[in-house]
């Protein structure tokens, strides 16, 4: 297996979805789904003439809000300019452009059809109705009622989305309300996320909102989709992945715009980001992890049910991981995130090849880290930090055990599912041997239920993997990252405390120069001296900062879990009840048969 | 472990028993049983109005040996050659329990003690179960011979159901069993060459391939029926379990994600405990007659094979007949010998017709009742389960 790459480490390259650039193999769009495109494009011809009349509505009420919010993106998460870049044109561009937002989005996606109905009658209800056309009444949009109501309606429609749709609305704990997350996972056409950001408008006088969010809020709103596309041949081929976004930041160049990415890429985004953000104590979102098996698997062209569902369940995991970068507010400032977004042509993430000169020297680092984790014993002055900690720790213990059982429970209901598919066919065979008709019928009739049985274990399998197994293993993956932030506010006080003690040593010098009466050296020493109180002030500060930091992110981090796993779990249970529903039905329509048999 | 059966409890578990008559003459059944260390103790209890019993109600002590003992004089006997004797009750096996209780004795130390207690409950429950089944299967038997017009008078059986003291049927030592083995052998051969004869009777040479068709189907659909429920268990298992480590998550805290852990283990204990309700019906109500019949059309081979000797001697003696004839010797050894197995053969041809005639009817009312009533449970249980599935996501619902 050579590749025509350079690489440190040609034999890994095998399993890091090796294959020169110009890959010569086809293009095969898996899921490529030109129904997508359609259901985009009857809405968009809404979008300008609304678009047009939004402009005029009222936005004093927003701007305010609006530069609260700007005020927010910390500055020390960029040291370039495009902070100032986009902090400006988004406090005057942003009240103009969320007010489109809030139009666009609904027409673009498939949440366009219940959210106009929601225009119209705010409900929770509004999904239980079939999806409306799209041609709405313009006017009823711009009532001021509509406005307000609308984004209470939009987090209603989030809450009781059927369509697979992902609504995100962000979250700043002090202005904004709270928003739902949700995720889909079904097929790439039906794979959408939605982003709003949330914020309360001055004049919430929005009499009729019967949503959680207590204000009504204009949106910035960004969408991602990911779907395949599988390149290149046998071991050199690798799985392409389609990012799409649409948006209305204006920190973006266009408002849609579609990327090409590796999975190395997703994986390069997380070490840049990492990098960069986790020694302020922020939590990065970890991605998921790379699969020798799964991908060898799948590029050696094993068409089975395994490797298509490998190839889902990393898609959908992948999905998961960019929305929670984005939903993130600080992260998603970051050039790195826009550049995974926009920018066409990606360098090739090679320092994430476990084998790479990067990958040995992280290895390294990751030692050294934990070594030294061990000797710090820190003088917790702030016993919320240590109690956390314990929490997070004995969480991860327990998710853990609930993973592995949640993965007992799919394999034994995919094993059920088998059986009950061989016993149908059994049943089957005896019934055609019975010579009484009647039993003869009735038997047939129980295969075919067992039969239909084993379709609904076997989505029933599928649903507990990826609504209940997949939520455990990603938040096993976050807390990792929760602990990180705290490892790194270890550190840096550690970094305090250490320069406190070269401080007193200066002192020391100092006072020895002194008594031994040596001018000389002795300014070099008061000038070691500045240095290190310079020092100290700032590593105290950054410890600070960086508890802070982490407090904020902690709690951050256990609202959207909470979040998270509410919206997860109750959409797990729903498939549960459907199953039921089902079993019902099926066992109805046999009930009759039997009695029937003479 | 000392358990009781009492009489209502084993209506759910009659699988088979359908279609029996059940008069006043003569009514068997398991009033009590105990379970003892690797023995079960069945009381047999008898009401009778027929006049060879000495009293009208008695009960007995019978264990699992004397029930073969009893079968076994049927099939050994001559005159029963053409019934179809009913099949024997398994032997009760308690051994994947008993071993699973130890297991779980032994890792007392590593799991909590609500886990601990909750399997303890689940094994329990499970050996109850198994040992509910045994008594069925027993009574079943009973039931059988007590309804049939000609074993309910066998001198066997009203030995087995009246004498009060040990009956000293040794179980079958070595040799025994291994002159079992050898003749089944001989057995099993000579019922394929018996089998290959064919019948100038149109209705047992149907019966014939019929029988050998389905008792091979039958015997597949009970293992997959097997298999199938035991998945159906492990899932639940698993679900038991899921349950316990979200309660563990729900109580670390108060706060609200953890209280809604709490109710979401609430629900599933709920769930789970309707699951293995799902699997133990399938169990018996499908699981169970599968296997049933699979025994019974067991013993209807064996009378058709009783019969097929029957024939082969009779048309063998037929021959020797004639050829005693030409030869004019041993003509009148040859007369009587013929005479006996012609006679042999009709009685057996006569009874066995009936016999195969009602085993037909048997079998479909008794797939009728039970494939009737596990829709019934399915739906039930489906029903319960749906309940308990909204009226949750109901409540949580609601919390958000």
């Amino acid at each position: 297996f050579v590749t025509s790459e350079t690489s440190s480490a040609p034999m890994m390259n095998l399993f890091m979805e090796p294959a020169s650039e110009a890959s010569s193999g086809p293009m095969v769009d898996l899921l490529m789904d030109p129904a997508s495109d359609d259901l985009k494009e009857p809405p968009k011809p809404d979008i300008n003439p609304l678009a047009d009349i939004i402009n005029d509505a009222p936005l004093s009420e927003v701007k305010t809000p609006v530069a609260a919010m700007t005020q927010e993106p910390p500055s020390d998460l960029f040291d370039d300019e495009p902070s100032e870049l986009f902090a400006e044109p988004r406090q005057s561009n942003t009240a103009k452009q969320q007010q489109t937002s809030i139009f666009d989005e609904p027409d673009e996606d498939l949440f366009s059809e219940p959210l106009g109905e929601a225009l119209k009658k705010p409900q929770n209800d509004v999904f239980k109705e079939a999806l409306a056309p799209v041609a709405k009444d313009p006017t009823d949009i711009f009532t001021e009622e509509a406005i307000t109501t609308l984004p209470s309606a939009v987090s209603t429609v989030s809450v009781n989305s059927k369509t697979n749709g992902v609504h995100s609305d962000e979250e700043e704990p002090d202005i904004f309300a709270e928003a739902t997350v949700e995720l889909s996972l079904d097929s790439p056409r039906n794979d959408r996320k939605k982003k709003e950001a949330a914020k309360p408008s001055a004049s919430a006088s929005a009499p009729s909102v019967s949503a959680s969010a207590s204000k009504p809020q204009p949106k910035t709103l960004e969408e991602l989709i990911i779907a395949f596309h599988s390149t290149g041949d046998g071991m050199n081929a690798y799985m392409a992945y389609k990012v799409s976004t649409q948006t209305t930041l204006p920190m973006f160049r266009s408002k849609t715009f579609t990327v090409r990415r590796r999975f190395s890429d997703f994986l390069g985004l997380y070490e840049k980001l990492s990098d960069k953000h986790t020694l302020n104590g922020y939590i990065v979102p970890p991605p998921p992890e790379k699969s020798i098996m799964g991908m060898t698997k799948v590029k050696v062209g094993k068409e089975d049910n395994s490797s298509a569902e490998f190839v889902e369940r990393r898609r959908a995991a992948l999905e998961r991981y960019l929305q929670r970068v984005v939903f993130h507010p600080s992260l998603l400032q970051d050039p790195d995130v826009r550049e995974f977004l926009e920018r066409d042509d990606m360098p090739r993430a090679h320092n994430t090849q476990a084998l790479s000169g990067a990958g040995f020297l992280k290895m390294i680092n990751r030692a050294t880290d934990s070594l030294s984790k061990m000797t710090i014993k820190m003088n917790e002055s702030d016993v919320w930090f240590e109690e956390k900690l314990q929490e997070v720790e004995a969480e991860d213990q327990q998710l853990r055990k609930l993973h592995i059982m949640v993965d007992s429970l799919v394999g034994h209901r995919k094993e059920l599912s088998v059986n009950t598919g061989g016993f149908a066919k059994s049943v089957a065979m005896l019934g055609s041997s019975e010579d009484n008709t009647a039993l003869s019928r009735a038997l047939s009739q129980l295969a075919e239920v067992e039969d239909k049985m084993e379709q609904l274990h076997q989505e029933q399998a599928a649903s507990d993997s990826f609504c209940f197994a997949e939520l455990l293993a990603d938040y096993i993956r976050l807390l990792g990252s929760v602990r990180a932030s705290f490892d790194q506010r270890m550190k840096t006080w550690q970094r305090w405390q250490d320069a406190q003690n070269m401080l007193q040593k200066k002192r020391e010098t100092e006072a020895k120069l002194l008594w031994a009466n040596k001018p000389d050296k002795l300014q070099q020493a008061k000038d070691d001296i500045t240095e290190w109180e310079a020092k100290v002030t700032q590593y105290e500060r950054d410890f600070d900062r960086v508890s802070a930091t982490v407090r904020k992110e902690v709690l951050r981090f256990e609202k959207e879990k909470a979040r998270d796993f509410k919206k997860q779990i109750i959409k797990y249970l729903e498939s549960l009840l459907q199953s039921q529903q089902q079993l019902i039905k099926y066992w109805e329509a046999f009930l009759p048969e039997a009695k029937a048999i003479a | 472990v000392r358990s009781c059966v009492e009489p209502q409890i084993e209506e759910d578990y009659q699988a088979v028993n359908v279609d029996l008559q059940t008069d006043a003459t003569l009514q068997v059944d398991i009033s009590d049983a105990l379970s003892e260390r690797d023995k079960v103790k069945f009381t047999v209890h008898t009401k009778s109005t027929l006049p060879n019993f000495k009293q009208n109600e008695f009960s007995v002590v019978r264990q699992h040996e004397e029930f073969i003992w009893l079968h076994d004089s049927f099939v050994e006997n001559e005159e029963y050659a053409g019934y179809i004797i009913p099949p024997a009750p398994p032997r009760p096996d308690f051994d994947a329990s008993r071993e699973k209780l130890q297991k779980l004795g032994e890792g007392e130390g590593s799991m909590t003690k609500e886990e601990f207690t909750k399997m303890k409950q689940e094994l329990e429950a499970e050996y109850l179960a198994i040992f509910k089944k045994t008594v069925a299967m027993h009574e079943v038997f009973l039931c059988r011979v007590a309804a049939h017009p000609v074993l309910r008078k066998d001198m066997n059986f009203h030995v087995f159901l009246e004498y009060n003291q040990d009956l000293s049927v040794r179980g079958k030592n070595k040799r025994e069993k291994m002159e079992d083995f050898f003749k089944n052998v001989v057995k099993s051969a000579d019922g394929v060459l018996v089998a290959g004869v064919k019948d100038v009777d149109d209705f047992f040479e149907h019966e014939k391939t019929f029988l050998l068709e389905y008792h091979n189907r039958v015997k597949d659909a009970s293992s997959k029926s097997d298999r199938m429920i035991r998945s159906h268990k492990s899932a639940a298992d698993d679900i038991n379990r899921i349950a316990s480590t979200l309660y563990t998550l729900g109580t670390q805290d108060s706060t609200d994600v953890c209280k809604f852990f709490l109710k979401v283990s609430e629900l599933f204990e709920k769930t789970r405990k309707i699951e293995a309700r799902v699997a133990a019906d399938e169990d018996l109500k499908l699981a169970d007659l599968l296997k049933y019949y699979l025994r019974e059309s067991q013993a209807a081979k064996d009378l058709l094979y009783r019969r097929g000797r029957a024939l082969v001697d009779y048309e063998n003696a037929n021959k020797a007949l004639d050829k005693a004839r030409a030869k004019n010797k041993d003509v009148l050894q040859a007369e009587t010998s013929q005479q006996v197995c012609c006679q042999k053969f009709e009685k057996i041809s006569e009874s066995a017709k009936q016999e195969l005639i009602d085993f037909k009817t048997r079998r479909v009312a008794a797939f009728r009742k039970n494939l009737v009533e596990l829709a019934e449970l399915e739906l039930k249980h489906a029903k319960g389960n749906l309940q308990l599935l909204q009226s949750c996501v109901g409540v949580l619902k609601g919390d958000t």
